[in-house]
Parts: structure tokens; C-alpha cells; sequence
């Protein structure tokens, strides 16, 4: 932390919106985490749970805006202050997402639930899943201390989520074609794989905000994609 | 936290050419109208101000801003050697005003501090009348001679500070019947009157409340189109609102200067960062 103010409620309140980001980050990443165990375990009862917990999420962020809005008419900040009660708000906003991807892919267990799911494929979704998890515990990492080093090496890696979401996405193709039995589970496997794949992505989002946070600079440069699915075609796999 | 240090990732922004402008090349297209070099400002034995080196840009607004005895009042009196009249205090270094020397002997400081007008934190209109307080400059400094001159300047002087509709009945009566806002509405007239290249404003709001203030700032908005205006003030919204550019100065010395966009949003120095965000101790 840098030098307190001079005004102590004005520090009270800036800690107050990073630990309710922090919160909504702990949240967010263990809904995530859950809602795949749930698919893999095929846990209808542990889905249920996930998909009423998103409402906490949703309710965080409302709090952190209205909080931000007063910080910044009361105390008018400047400078990394400022970037420290936008970066909130902004932060906020990528966490309420990555809650309602994890909820998505809860309500996906029952539709999934009972029809015969390729070991492969859900192996290949796990690990999908870790490696968005791994990019946000970072990034959330990165938050708390405010380096920009760690957010930008999160930005550099979001291509291997990319890739590996490609690849799962010419598997799950593949197991449509071979017997049409499948379409109906793989096409809900394929929007989890989507809907992780947009966790790294606003992952990628957050570290640009870290990074905006501590140097006042943009990250620039176009950032890497890997993400090739919308090329993709059933026949030319 | 990490940003509380000077550029702490300025190695990682890969080209430093793109990265946010903050008005910066908006600034360096206009041309100097003020040159500080090395100024050194003391007061008997101490010093005040070091070495303090600026340009201040044609038609813009550029603030002065830092803690009491920072020295930034200190600066803007240099501008139009009011310094001078003060017992024991000394100038050193240089100050252009269009590439001429004021602090050269051979200069009228009277023509000077025509041509660098001066508003003061209270409301100072002469008792007088109102159009007295705005014809008085012209007429000692021979710019008019006819009543009709007279006129003229008076109206168009009052409505350049946007006071001439609110006074155009009793221009006859005293200066110091208006209100505070007017008053110092009236100030400015009076320096315009002159017809100043550069006006010095000294904290001209912090007498006035909100809704002077405002009008005073818009004022001073439009003002920038044909005048260099230099302002010191203590609200770092307003000088944040008002000007262009803006120089921090702490403890007698030009901390940082550049675009006013980028020193309230990311400054460098930690000075600048701590005065702006509250932490000064």
C-alpha cells in the first residue's frame, strides 16, 4: 500500500471496494471450480447450489458501483486513486461475468446428466477448466499486489486456453459426426468449453485493468488469440 | 502499493509512443508566450524559489498548484515583477515574455504590468464607479483620450468578463456594491481593459462560492481564446477543470510539469503523487 491519506475514512473506503473485489474474485473462482466438478460428477444437487449462489455475486457488484459512484463524488480522487476506484468497478464487472458462466455451465449438468459422456472430452473440459482457473487465481493474485508484471504474464498466456478450447472443439465435432446420439450432450459440453474459454478471456480483461491500475499506462500491443473455432469446419477436420 | 513509485513499469509499455497522449501534442504545437529559465527568487536571505525553469503556452490556461509556501505565488509575481515591489526580495535567472527580458533595466515595468494583466484572491475594485474601475488603465496609460474611447473599451471590457449584462444600469454606481462573484468579474475587466497579452490569476476563486465560482471559470475558459493565463490556486479540481497545462511546485522548487490531464490522472513524481491524492504529511 502506498502512503496512508490524510483523510482515514477516504483509505477505509478504497480498502473497502478492493476487499469486496477480492471476495467477489474468491467467489467467482470457486463457482467456476464447482460447476465443473458438477459436470464431471454429473452432481445435479451440487448444480442446483452453484446456480443459486450467482445471485451473490450479482449483488457484490451492484454494491462495489454504488460504493465507486460515492467515493468519487465525495472524495473527487485523483491520480492511482482513481484508477484504483475504476479498476473496481471495472474488475467487478468481469467477476459478476465469470459468476454467470459458472452458472451457465451448472444448469448445463442436468441437460448433460445420464447421457453417455465421452471420458476424453470431459478430461479435455477439466483441464480447459484448470487452465482458466490457474489464470484467474493469478490474475486475482496480481490484483492484491498490484504488479504489473504478474497481469501482463497472464495477458501473454490466454492463447493457450485458446488453443486448447480450439482443439476440444474439433474433438467435440468429431463425436457429433460419428453417431448423431451425441449432438444433444456435446452441443451443451461445447458452450461450457465456450463459456470457459470467456473466463480466460475476461481473465485477459482483468489483468489489463491491473496493469491500468498500477502503471496508468495501457497494455499495448494486440494481445494473442489462439482461439481459431471460428474457422472451423466439420468437414475439414 | 506498487504504483506508488515513480514509473514503476515504464520498461514494460512496449512502445512508448502510443501509450496515452493526455493532450501532450495538442500542448507542444502552441507557441511559448512565458520563459522561465533558472528563476531563483529570495527574500532577504532565504531563498524561496530554485532554479525554477518552465514555458508557459500561448492562449491556454496553465495551473500552478502545491502547498502553502510552495513558492507558486511566489513564481507568478516574477511574471509581471510585482517582486519588485517588495522590501528586500531578489531575482535571479531569466523570464522571457515574447523572447524579451523583462527583468531587463531598460524595461517600463508600468508597460509590463499592462501587458501582463493581475487578478488577486479578494475582489479589489477601486471605490469607484464601475465604469471608473474599468476606464481608469486605459486612460493613465493614454489609450484613451474621448468619452465615446472611453465608453467603448468600458462595455467591451465588461463583456468579455461576462459582467456587462448583469451591470449595464448602473455602471455609474460604486464597484464595490456588486457582489463578490461580480466584484471579481469586475477585476478582470479591469486588467482586459489594458489589453494584457498574459493575465495572472491568484487563487481568483476562493473567495467566491460555488456558482461564482463556476461563472468565473467559464469565464476564464473563454478567456484562454485570445489571452495566456496563468492561474495559482489551492482547488486541485479546478485547476484540474480550468487548465491545460499545470506545474506542481513544493518547498520552492518546479517539481513536474506537463499536460494537466496527465498529471492529475498518472503523474510522476511522488511528490506530485502524494500532494494530489491527499497523502501530503
Amino acid at each position: 500500500m502506498s502512503d496512508p491519506h490524510i483523510v482515514s475514512s477516504f483509505d477505509e473506503e478504497l480498502k473497502y471496494l478492493m476487499r469486496r473485489v477480492s471476495e467477489m474474485g474468491g467467489i467467482a473462482e470457486r463457482m467456476v471450480g464447482d460447476s465443473v466438478a458438477a459436470l464431471v460428477a454429473s452432481d445435479a444437487g451440487s448444480a442446483q447450489r452453484i446456480i443459486a449462489e450467482d445471485i451473490i455475486l450479482d449483488d457484490a457488484e451492484r454494491d462495489i458501483n454504488e460504493r465507486a459512484i460515492v467515493v468519487i463524488a465525495k472524495r473527487q480522487p485523483m491520480a492511482h486513486d482513481l484508477r484504483e476506484v475504476m479498476g473496481a468497478i471495472r474488475i467487478a464487472a468481469d467477476l459478476e461475468r465469470v459468476g454467470d458462466m459458472g452458472k451457465n455451465i451448472a444448469k448445463r449438468v442436468v441437460a448433460v446428466q445420464g447421457s453417455a459422456q465421452p471420458k476424453q472430452l470431459v478430461r479435455g473440459l477439466e483441464h480447459l477448466s484448470e487452465l482458466a482457473l490457474t489464470q484467474l487465481k493469478e490474475v486475482l493474485d496480481a490484483y492484491s499486489t498490484r504488479s504489473a508484471v504478474a497481469a501482463n504474464q497472464v495477458r501473454q498466456r490466454d492463447d493457450e486456453i485458446d488453443a486448447m478450447y480450439t482443439s476440444l472443439f474439433r474433438e467435440l465435432l468429431t463425436y457429433m459426426m460419428e453417431d448423431p446420439r451425441n449432438i444433444s450432450a456435446c452441443t451443451h459440453l461445447l458452450f461450457c468449453a465456450k463459456n470457459i474459454e470467456r473466463i480466460g478471456d475476461h481473465a485477459t480483461n482483468i489483468a489489463e485493468t491491473i496493469y491500468y491500475m498500477a502503471t496508468g499506462d495501457r497494455l499495448l500491443g494486440e494481445r494473442p488469440r489462439g482461439d481459431k473455432t471460428a474457422t472451423v469446419m466439420a468437414s475439414g477436420h | 502499493m506498487a504504483s506508488g513509485m515513480n514509473f514503476p513499469h515504464a520498461e514494460l509499455t512496449p512502445n512508448a509512443e502510443q501509450a496515452t497522449d493526455h493532450g501532450a501534442a495538442e500542448l507542444a504545437q502552441r507557441s511559448v508566450r512565458v520563459r522561465a529559465s533558472d528563476v531563483s527568487v529570495f527574500y532577504g536571505a532565504k531563498q524561496a524559489l530554485f532554479d525554477v525553469s518552465v514555458d508557459i503556452p500561448d492562449r491556454a490556461v496553465t495551473a500552478f498548484i502545491g502547498p502553502s509556501g510552495c513558492g507558486k505565488s511566489t513564481f507568478l509575481r516574477c511574471i509581471n515583477r510585482m517582486n519588485d515591489t517588495i522590501e528586500g526580495a531578489r531575482v535571479g535567472g531569466k523570464i522571457e515574455l515574447d523572447g524579451e527580458d523583462i527583468y531587463d533595466p531598460s524595461l517600463d515595468v508600468v508597460e509590463l504590468r499592462a501587458r501582463v494583466g493581475m487578478v488577486f484572491q479578494k475582489p479589489n475594485p477601486f471605490p469607484k464607479s464601475i465604469f471608473e474601475n474599468v476606464a481608469y488603465g486605459p486612460r493613465i496609460h493614454g489609450l484613451i483620450r474621448t468619452k465615446a474611447e472611453a465608453e467603448e473599451v468600458v462595455v467591451s471590457s465588461l463583456r468579455k468578463a461576462g459582467l456587462f449584462n448583469e451591470v449595464k444600469d448602473r455602471l455609474h454606481e460604486p464597484g464595490t456594491g456588486l457582489s463578490g462573484g461580480q466584484q471579481q468579474r469586475l477585476c478582470i475587466a479591469r486588467a482586459i481593459a489594458v489589453g494584457p497579452e498574459v493575465i495572472l490569476m491568484d487563487e481568483p476563486c476562493s473567495a467566491l462560492d460555488p456558482i461564482a465560482t463556476a461563472i468565473i471559470e467559464e469565464l476564464i475558459d473563454e478567456l484562454r481564446e485570445n489571452y495566456t493565463i496563468i492561474i495559482v490556486t489551492h482547488s486541485m479540481q479546478q485547476a484540474a477543470r480550468v487548465s491545460q497545462k499545470t506545474a506542481f511546485f513544493h518547498l520552492g522548487n518546479l517539481v513536474e510539469e506537463g499536460p494537466t490531464d496527465k498529471i492529475f490522472t498518472n503523474p510522476e513524481d511522488k511528490r506530485t503523487q502524494d500532494y494530489i491524492t491527499g497523502r501530503f504529511g
